[in-house]
């Protein structure tokens, strides 16, 4: 019996505005002295009023826009209410039926690296594109920090507020992804796509950038009866080892005819595994379903209206993004998409390989030798100028092609007449010349040694 | 009316006697709401509020006058150590 499985993934990041989401708090929080950052609002104090931070909306849509979001043109904040001490208010304001964006994609690569799970086979979409549907992007406040500690023999929970209302972006896809490969993938693109829209530092030691995946495994390809959400993944590697850890775990619960229990899990790094754990729904053991929360709207908050002019002020803010760069970069420069993978990791790497080719066309130096070079790179270069004077030089004394290199001096020789017969009359300044012209004619890069030696030849055989 | 369940959700212990008393005023508080449902609002567009403002937000600005200080902040906790609010233990 093959398994296939069907991952779902959860992305939360907090964005880098300077404010809080509903207050004037500074939001940013890291390393700061505890509780020194909050105010009536984000304490959740009484009658203390949220007013929504204008930045962290427009980032949200600029995000929901990047993953080809549709965004609602009626939005609003609602009330999720559950008790635990990292929530003051008793309630989280999120968004529930009307998120700022829905339905969005991002397409993953499809190489074989990408598609390869583990011995688990995927039954899944054989059509060629590999394409991660996002049900939605939405913005909510961030809880405060719990620590815990013992004090005075007792252990306790300690809480710091300074994170509580800094504004969270989270990212919920459809369960499109397959193995750990792809999820790992695809947390890179976001990782990626949400660092170039320069909204977040998606720092995942700090927490800026948090995971969390739902794994269940299929046996004919409908949506399994269960799921198992691994909560609490601080990096790419750890995400996929709790995926591929997880398959195996429920396979084998399978094979033995058992349906793995609904539950959320948490990734040990030290055991190598997940562990069930005991989430803030099983804490208090009542909120299992949606009306649990009993969600209702904000009633402190107006809804949000967008025009679509509003929208599109938004989207052309967008810059040119990791997807489209690297379809312009194989069209326009004719690279490879191994190339073009490597060179459009980062927004430095691109924009250094752009500056290059500029530098090159004056030497006519080609796009795919500054690709090459990059790619193979064993010294770094501080500039692109230096790289290109590096090539410059490197392809000089690379260009030995005798065919071409007879040509030029077939063309030089016919073209310089005194020369040549300068050369026959004993001038020795007369193959320094012509060793010039043919230099010209190949742009400085024909090899000087082979010019000077097939040079001679061609003209002691006609002299 | 699961009154056990909605007192669950709201972390309240209810003593038998209040869950019955709470049964009949839910009871009411529903039959309130059937009176409504009675109501023609075959032309009144639906809404989550009243005010009919929409759009209120506020430029992206520290407003350091209304941060707390750190002896403020956790002035109103039962307990604090080192600056933190001093809780009974959670599991993460």
């Amino acid at each position: 019996m093959t398994y296939s499985p069907v991952i779902g993934l959860e992305v939360h990041v907090e964005l880098k505005t300077l404010s809080k989401m509903f207050c004037g708090c500074p939001a940013d929080h890291f390393g700061k002295k505890p509780n020194t950052q909050t105010c009536p609002v984000c304490l959740g104090l009484p009658g203390a009023l949220p007013v929504p931070n204008k930045k962290a909306i427009d980032w949200t849509l600029l995000i929901g826009l990047a993953l080809d979001c549709q965004v609602n043109h009626h939005s609003k904040f609602d009330r999720k209410h559950y008790f635990y001490p990292d929530l003051p208010k008793g309630y989280q304001i999120s968004q529930y039926d009307e998120p700022l964006c829905v339905n969005g994609h991002l397409t993953l690569s499809t190489s074989e690296e990408s598609k390869a799970t583990s011995e688990v086979t995927h039954s899944g979409s054989s059509d060629g594109e590999n394409r991660v549907r996002i049900n939605r992007v939405h913005l909510e406040e961030d809880t405060g920090k719990l620590i815990h500690a013992e004090v005075d023999g007792e252990k306790v929970s300690l809480v710091d507020f300074n994170r509580s209302g800094v504004p969270l972006v989270e990212i919920v896809t459809e369960a499109d992804i397959h193995g750990s490969a792809a999820a790992k993938e695809f947390v890179k693109k976001i990782h990626q796509l949400i660092r170039d829209l320069g909204v977040s530092d998606c720092d995942m030691e700090k927490g800026s950038m948090r995971l969390e995946a739902n794994i269940s495994l299929s046996k004919d390809g409908t949506l399994p009866p269960y799921k198992v959400e691994v909560k609490n993944l601080n990096s790419f590697r750890f995400l996929g080892r709790a995926i591929d850890y997880e398959i195996a775990r429920q396979k084998e619960l399978l094979t033995r005819g058992q349906t793995p229990p609904q539950e959320t899990r948490g990734w040990s790094e030290a055991k190598n595994q997940t562990f069930a754990q005991r989430s803030k729904e099983v804490a208090q053991r009542s909120k299992e379903e949606a009306q649990d929360y009993r969600y209702f709207p904000e009633p402190d908050i107006p809804p949000l209206v967008f025009s679509k002019e509003q929208i599109d002020a938004i989207r052309a803010k967008l810059p040119e993004l990791p997807q489209m760069k690297a379809a312009r970069f194989a069209k326009a420069y004719g690279l490879k998409p191994s190339v073009v993978t490597i060179l459009t990791k980062t927004q430095a790497s691109a924009a250094f390989f752009e500056a290059a080719v500029k530098e090159g066309q004056k030497v006519s130096l080609p796009p795919t030798v500054i690709a090459n070079a990059m790619v193979n790179q064993r010294q770094a270069f501080k500039n692109p100028e230096d790289l290109v004077r590096h090539l410059q030089t490197q392809t000089q004394e690379k260009v030995s092609d005798k065919i071409t290199l007879r040509q030029f001096i077939d063309q030089v020789i016919t073209a310089h007449t005194q020369a040549v017969s300068d050369f026959k009359a004993q001038k020795p300044q007369a193959i320094g010349f012509l060793i010039g012209q043919i230099q010209r004619l190949s742009h400085g890069k024909a090899d000087g040694k082979l010019v000077h030696q097939l040079l001679l030849e061609r003209l002691e055989s006609s002299r | 009316m699961d009154v056990h369940h909605i007192a669950r959700l709201a972390n309240l212990k209810l003593p038998p006697k209040q869950t019955e008393k709470f049964q009949s005023q839910f009871d009411e508080t529903l039959s309130a709401i059937a009176a409504i449902n009675k109501l023609d609002t075959k032309n009144t567009p639906p809404t989550s509020q009243v005010t009919g403002q929409v759009n209120i937000t506020r430029e992206d600005k520290v407003d350091t006058s209304r941060v707390l200080s750190q002896s403020e902040a956790i002035s109103q906790a039962p307990k604090s150590h080192n600056g933190y609010i001093v809780v009974p233990h959670v599991f993460e």
